[in-house]
């Protein structure tokens, strides 16, 4: 499958999960779960940052859109498209390691852990985000810092056991050819 | 010249985040101008049929509890028939808003119009009810928007050809006007962005006399919902200590997650009281 196509599916899906799902899940009001960002998580190494950034902005309006709250998502997800080459280049084991796989996972990375973590900080980013412009409007801080951190846990076990449900075969591919 | 160039193309990516941001943090502010676009329009439609088809779904597996509230809403209603109010020999009317005497001269002052529900939120900070109802339906912009048991669900804000947007009781910027039903003390039903189905009263003084469990009601003093439609229930009382009011946490009589079908409020005589309304500003202007 091409990486457009595979691409375009994976958005549809993990924007219907988002809104059909887990928008319908009221686990506790301090915790929202969100998921639909890991389609960011997962877009390919090679690719245009500022094209990541206009991207990770059409997948946020678009989940704004089935809220009718325009700019709350499409903001979060601008900004964790920007802070994620920033991230890889740190966490990537070693040099080339992006050009041998085609995209962020637990064997490109080079281990559970790094990738975790990668997931794990770039969640945190997105839902401080997310929480602290949904807070600006209200002005309760305490409130935003306890749930940005427990939805960001749960988001967070969500990811993991999706990437452990689904795992996405990822080729080595060599540049030596 | 060449400066600002190369400083632009090694910053490309920053700037392009700070415009990106810019813009979202723009559409949060002028949300509402947004839903007065056309784009929204169209956003509205497309998001709606979506929701449309997922809402046969869940429609199927609430079942249930749809049928049981029609129950007790049409128990309702049998109890408001004419025919179980015994009339004694003196000259006394029963009277109901929604029962139009025409012959007697009386106006309809208030329409129900029935609507599914095709989309709702609770978790959001901001949250909006969607209507499979819109401007082709007959459903007009600011109607106010009730639960089949009477209890306030919000205010329309948008209106598309087949859909429409409703901003719930649990969004910031909601205002409802509402007395307590002991005593008659007047104030403002608002949402503090925490727990749904929680409401805050404000603006209640403090000699007024409040208690656990008291009715909160709708005011009847703006033209979107008539007088005495139920809000919540008090829940907490806490004494504002910088000024005379208490804030009230009141339970919600809807509840806001389990929504599946509303009636939307048309108030006829609404044109007529912002007419009036206007000519008495001009004249108080001039």
């Amino acid at each position: 499958m091409s990486t457009l196509v595979k691409n375009i599916i994976r958005f549809v899906l993990l924007i219907l999960v988002q809104v059909f799902v887990l928008d319908r899940i009221h686990l506790h009001f301090m915790v929202t779960p969100y998921i639909y960002f890991l389609f960011i998580l997962w877009m390919p190494f090679q690719m245009n940052r500022t094209a990541q950034m206009l991207i990770a902005f059409a997948l946020g309006f678009t989940l704004d859109s089935f809220r009718h709250n325009p700019g709350f998502h499409a903001a979060a997800c601008v900004l964790l498209a920007y802070f994620r080459p920033f991230l890889i280049n740190i966490l990537i084991p070693q040099e080339g390691a992006d050009t041998n796989y085609e995209e962020p996972s637990a064997k490109s990375m080079g281990g559970f852990m790094p990738y975790l973590l990668y997931a794990g900080v770039l969640t945190l980013v997105h839902h401080s985000w997310l929480f602290f412009l949904e807070a600006w409007q209200f002005g309760n801080f305490w409130y935003f810092i306890i749930k940005t951190l427990s939805s960001t846990a749960i988001s967070l076990l969500l990811i993991i056991i999706v990437e452990l449900l689904f795992s996405r075969k990822q080729q080595f591919r060599t540049n030596t050819v | 010249m060449r400066n600002i160039f190369l400083f632009i193309r090694r910053y490309f990516n920053f700037i392009s985040l700070l415009l990106l941001q810019g813009f979202c943090i723009y559409l949060i502010v002028h949300y509402n101008t947004w839903h007065n676009a056309a784009a929204s329009g169209f956003m509205n439609e497309v998001t709606g049929k979506i929701n449309t088809q997922f809402n046969k779904i869940d429609n199927y597996l609430l079942l249930k509890k749809t049928n049981e509230q029609l129950v007790k809403d049409n128990e309702r209603l049998r109890n408001l028939l004419k025919e179980n109010f015994d009339k004694p020999d003196t000259a006394t009317k029963f009277v109901t808003d929604s029962i139009p005497y025409d012959t007697l001269g009386n106006r309809r002052k208030w329409l129900y119009l029935s609507a599914k529900v095709v989309s709702s939120s609770v978790s959001a900070q901001n949250n909006f009810i969607v209507l499979g109802r819109g401007s082709a339906q007959h459903l007009k912009k600011d109607n106010g928007v009730i639960d089949p048991n009477s209890g306030v669900v919000g205010i329309v804000t948008d209106v598309s050809e087949n859909f429409a947007v409703v901003m719930s009781l649990l969004h910031k910027d909601s205002k409802i006007s509402a007395k307590l039903k002991n005593g008659g003390d007047a104030g403002q039903v608002i949402w503090d962005g925490k727990e749904p189905n929680r409401l805050s009263l404000i603006d209640i003084r403090k000699s007024a006399k409040v208690a656990k469990g008291d009715t909160v009601y709708t005011s009847g003093f703006t033209a979107t919902f008539p007088y005495g439609l139920m809000i919540g229930t008090i829940e907490e009382v806490v004494s504002d200590k910088s000024t005379n009011n208490y804030i009230i946490k009141l339970k919600s009589a809807a509840n806001f997650a389990n929504l599946q079908y509303v009636y939307a409020l048309e108030n006829f005589q609404k044109d007529e009281i912002n007419r009036m309304l206007k000519n008495a500003i001009n004249k108080t202007n001039n």
